[in-house]
């Protein structure tokens, strides 16, 4: 999977590096070090309900390197600009096998934002934690409602993979993943 | 709900039943024709076919008549048949989709169409002027004109002959949505260049194209429609039965207004649906909703018939042809090639612009995709004669090329999408999970965008989203409305809906309703929703391994797979249901304080309940609900105990000691126990494989019973109100818990909890839980244990039951003593591990019969 990272990464052009690079300075108030109350200060960012997940993502050592565990307190350049090149288009000419493989590489992000305690699943009470925050900005609707979408949503996922939970969720994201591609059309199109 | 779904789909799926809406009396051998003909129709589409049946039904007409009695006067189609469906499609048009691909649709529908119709009317002009067409009395205006009015692709074609085909989504909406909108672009074109032809090149001025470019104003006039409408419906609760007529009144009234300024009435009235979909989904009652839905329908594919029939009729006419061959041939061509052309090049620069290219062959979809349809028939018939001496070959024209671009390229579009394996989208269930999942993901591209400190889509539609929850939503939308309006929650909403439509259908079927109240609810409709029985011994073998898995120690394993519970099954419901049956009218039947009159009044059309009844309903509903939320309170479930369990089992030591651990890490640790304990402790010895399958056993355990069909409640409260016992009932929809019966392991604790937590019996409440505890805690001493037991029997069901219970043959003449144990048999089992099960059946029966009291 380093690899892989790897490959997104050389996928990222130089200038969108520049770019990013101005931009980390700017969270990180020129130091080279990015802390969590950085991110958390972006205006935009405040109003995000799963605000925390996110910014969680960004300080997961998952997201660094194969096998990876555990959070950091501080990420350097390097390590923000490996989380950002998760979010990079593919390339065009690719072969099959290097398409899923990134997108397995991006799903496996996406799930691992949700797996908080790391164990390679997501639990139900990692789930309901998730739906939570999403639903938390709705107002009206109560934690309870939350809890029973979420749970509701949870055997969907164990009815349709019949016992397969891990790998179907993953699917679930393929899905996702999809739009994710579709939707970031002009992410890095500066 | 069950109509949703339905809705997306219309032509293909409601057709049969619609075609013979529009043929009123003269047109009776169509209905048969396009019946009989469901093979025909596989590859034949409705729009053809209908054409077709006009050209005979023309025939026939003319043959009796030897005069054209009946045609499409055009009139009457952009009034009377139009309206309706552009209506339908706005309303129901997918707005998500439609906004995000707005840019494109619109590059398409402005750029394409000027680009269609000067380059038609030019190269016309270009080869009459070379003499390719012999002698005509035309001009290079009159050109543009025929021009203008052939660019446009038809809606009411697009959406006859796309709905049939199920390309994929981004196609669909860029096809769909350009031939709604370079409506706009029509009726300018139109009008500018009919204000030419008739007032002459010379006299043209900047005044009568800005008329024209004001057009576009006919979506604000939607817009304004829109508003109106969700604003009506704010304050139309008192007057439901008339309340979803305003939604056709007034977008009716959007076309007309349009209509009367000039302006583009088929982007007023699209606007108009589109805009007021979701704020009159949210105001009106359910009923209204479902109501104008099928009206709008109903409507839509009956004027739809007409249309095509009629255009069909309208052929078999002698006055109106006129043959040039130059002329029509060239026109075909150019149409086709153009469209080619246009398709090609905007999408080539749009590509540039996108992320996912819009590939080759969806290209070539969409280029031939461009049919023509009974607009420009209608633009063609209404151009004035007087000084348009060619009307009647431009009639034809138009005519044979409806026909060639219906017909013949709607007749290939299948093959042709088929052999160029178009994506396509696959019918899809509604999933919670998917939404949930796609919101979180919104939520994360828009955070990716902050942080990278770049103002793009998602900001946009956040902005928006924003702007419309804080002001747009207050304006037009009820208060209650307000509320839960939340889509994920809409869904939730639909799923549960859709559960409790299917139970009930369930019941029905079976003759009766009481197999819900048996424990195990979810084996209702496992067997039909899996569609695939192959399936299942994998599943089974599956789940053997799981259980493996999750109890390596244990001697008594689970030997009989899940499947016999179909057997218990059924034979429970053979022995239960005289008594369930009875069960049940007690509990759900009230008082009937109903007086049966029966009111006839054209504006109250509601059921009349009286307010005691429902009064009743609600108080006993708020005491189950409050004594079943104090036994939860004070945590006696007794489901705490059982779970827990492997703690005292000697055998289980090493896994006790990381369950206690991890649960203490957990954040959300103490109530909903049973899943963090039973992930981590089995993430000891189990492998990674084990652990995907255990996964299940242990997730479903939590859902086996919507609390929604608890037989113990009075009424079905929506899920989310019992949350209080979240922690038992976790409301999941059918569609979640429709494999759920393999797991043996979900019967766990359902005997026992129900009587626990959910018995109005309050004497029994005390007396359940602390049998279930003392059994827990002291299983080295049963004989203590079943004396209690017997003692708890004795004291609630009195002398007569008590004799019954603790034998086991006897216990079979009880049947609910029986179908609890059959459950709880084999959960205890499993979970148990060494335990004594024989006594188990025992303890159960205790607890039915405490169950069968509380009647």
């Amino acid at each position: 999977m380093s690899s892989l990272i790897l490959f997104l990464l050389i996928s990222v052009s130089l200038e969108q590096i520049v770019i990013l690079h101005n931009r980390f300075n700017q969270l990180s108030h020129n130091s080279d070090v990015l802390r969590r109350e950085d991110l958390r200060k972006i205006p935009d960012l405040a109003c995000n309900p799963i605000q925390s997940q996110i910014v969680e993502a960004f300080f997961d050592e998952r997201n660094f390197k194969k096998g990876g565990e555990g959070s950091v307190q501080e990420i350097g350049f390097e390590e923000f600009l490996t989380v950002m090149s998760y979010f990079r288009p593919p390339e065009t000419h690719l072969t099959a096998e290097q398409k899923e493989e990134i997108r397995r590489t991006k799903m496996r992000f996406l799930f691992n934002m949700h797996d908080t305690d790391n164990d390679g699943t997501i639990t139900l009470e990692e789930y309901r934690h998730v739906v939570e925050e999403l639903l938390s900005r709705s107002g009206s609707l109560g934690k309870e409602t939350a809890k029973s979408i979420a749970d509701a949503a949870m055997l969907e996922v164990a009815s349709i993979s019949m016992g397969r939970m891990i790998l179907k969720e993953l699917e679930i994201e393929t899905r996702m993943n999809i739009h994710f591609l579709n939707m970031d059309t002009t992410f890095f199109c500066k | 709900m069950l109509l949703s779904g339905r809705f997306y789909v219309p032509c293909g799926e409601l057709s049969p039943a619609h075609q013979g809406w529009g043929q009123h009396d003269t047109m009776h051998d169509k209905t048969s024709l396009a019946q009989l003909n469901s093979k025909l129709k596989s590859f034949f589409p409705e729009s053809a076919l209908l054409i077709i049946s006009g050209f005979i039904l023309g025939g026939i007409v003319w043959g009796a008549d030897k005069a054209q009695t009946f045609k499409l006067v055009p009139r009457n189609f952009f009034y009377f048949l139009l309206p309706q469906i552009i209506l339908d499609t706005g309303y129901f048009m997918p707005n998500k989709l439609f906004f995000s691909n707005l840019g494109a649709i619109l590059v398409h529908a402005v750029i394409g169409t000027c680009w269609n119709a000067a380059a038609v009317g030019i190269s016309l002009w270009g080869c009459y002027l070379g003499g390719a067409m012999g002698n005509l009395q035309i001009g290079l205006l009159q050109f543009l004109l025929f021009g203008s009015l052939l660019a446009a692709v038809d809606p009411v074609a697009v959406i006859a002959v796309f709905e049939e085909v199920h390309v994929n989504e981004v196609l669909f909406i860029w096809v769909f949505g350009e031939s709604l909108l370079n409506d706009g672009v029509t009726v300018v074109l139109y009008n500018v260049f009919d204000a030419f032809v008739s007032l002459g090149g010379e006299k043209i001025n900047a005044g009568e194209i800005i008329k024209g470019i004001v057009a576009f104003g006919g979506s604000l006039i939607g817009v304004v429609f829109a508003i109106l409408i969700s604003l009506l419906t704010k304050y139309t609760g008192k007057v439901q039965i008339i309340e979803a007529g305003f939604i056709f009144v007034l977008g009716y009234l959007s076309y007309l207004t349009a209509e009367m300024l000039s302006l583009s009435a088929i982007l007023s009235v699209t606007f108009c649906g589109v805009c007021c979909q979701k704020y009159v989904n949210a105001n009106m009652d359910e009923k209204s909703v479902t109501a104008v839905r099928y009206a709008m329908k109903v409507f839509a594919n009956g004027s739809e018939t007409m249309i095509f029939v009629f255009l069909g009729v309208t052929a078999i006419d002698t006055d109106i042809w006129v043959w040039n061959t130059g002329f029509i041939l060239l026109t075909l061509l150019f149409v086709l090639v153009y469209r080619f052309m246009g398709v090609f090049f905007l999408t080539w620069i749009l590509n540039r612009y996108r992320l996912v290219p819009i590939e080759l062959i969806d290209q070539i979809v969409m280029s031939f995709g461009g049919l023509r349809g009974a607009v420009a028939y209608g633009l063609a018939a209404s151009l004035d004669e007087t000084r348009i001496k060619e009307k009647n070959l431009m009639i034809t024209t138009t005519l044979i090329v409806v026909y060639f671009t219906v017909i013949l390229q709607g007749l290939t579009m299948k093959p042709l999408v088929k052999w160029l394996k178009v994506k396509r989208v696959s019918p899809t269930e509604l999933k919670l999970i998917e939404k949930v999942n796609n919101r979180a993901f919104e939520h994360i591209l828009a955070a990716m965008e902050d942080i990278s400190g770049r103002i793009g889509d998602n900001w946009w539609t956040r902005g928006w989203k924003r702007f419309e929850d804080t002001y747009i939503t207050w304006f037009l939308m009820k208060p209650e409305a307000r509320k839960n309006r939340d889509y994920l929650f809409s869904i939730f909403h639909k799923l549960n809906l859709e559960d409790a439509i299917n139970y009930v259908t369930e019941a029905e079927k079976r003759g009766s309703l009481a197999f819900l109240n048996q424990t195990d609810g979810t084996i209702v409709n496992f067997e039909k929703k899996l569609r695939f029985s192959g399936v299942m011994p994998d599943i089974m073998s599956e789940l053997d391994f799981g259980n493996n898995n999750v109890q390596p120690t244990s001697v008594i394993q689970d030997t009989v797979p899940s499947v016999s519970l179909n057997i218990h099954e059924h034979e429970m419901k053979r022995m239960n249901e005289d008594f369930n049956a009875h069960h049940l009218l007690q509990q759900h039947l009230y008082r009937s304080r109903k007086n049966h009159r029966h009111k006839y009044s054209r504006s109250n059309f509601s059921i009349n309940q009286s307010e005691d009844e429902v009064q009743e309903i609600f108080q006993r509903t708020m005491r189950s609900r409050l004594e079943s939320f104090k036994s939860a309170k004070m945590g006696v479930t007794p489901a705490k105990k059982i779970t827990k369990h492997p703690k005292k089992d000697p055998n289980h030591k090493m896994s006790n000691g990381k369950t206690t651990d991890k649960s203490k890490k957990h954040p959300y640790g103490d109530e909903d126990f049973e899943f963090s304990e039973a992930d981590s402790a089995y993430s000891g010895d189990g492998g990674a494989t084990g652990g995907s399958s255990q996964r299940r056993g242990t997730y479903t355990m939590g859902g086996v019973e919507n609390p929604a069909f608890m037989p113990e409640m009075d009424t079905p409260p929506p899920p989310w109100v019992t949350e209080a016992e979240a922690d038992t009932s976790v409301a999941p929809s059918q569609g979640a818990q429709r494999y759920l019966p393999w797991s043996p392991r979900n019967l766990h604790r359902l005997a026992p909890l129900r009587i626990s937590d959910r018995s109005t019996d309050s004497f029994l409440m005390a007396d359940a839980p602390a049998t279930e505890e003392s059994s827990e805690e002291s299983p080295q001493q049963p004989s203590q244990r079943d004396a209690q037991g017997k003692a708890n029997v004795s004291q609630s069901t009195g002398s007569k039951i008590k004799d019954r219970v603790p034998t086991m043959p006897d216990v079979k003449n009880n049947p609910t003593v029986q179908c609890q144990m059959g459950s709880e048999n084999k959960t205890y089992c499993m979970s148990k591990g060494q335990h004594d099960v024989s006594r188990w059946p025992q303890q159960s029966a205790v607890i039915s019969f405490g169950k069968n009291r509380a009647i």
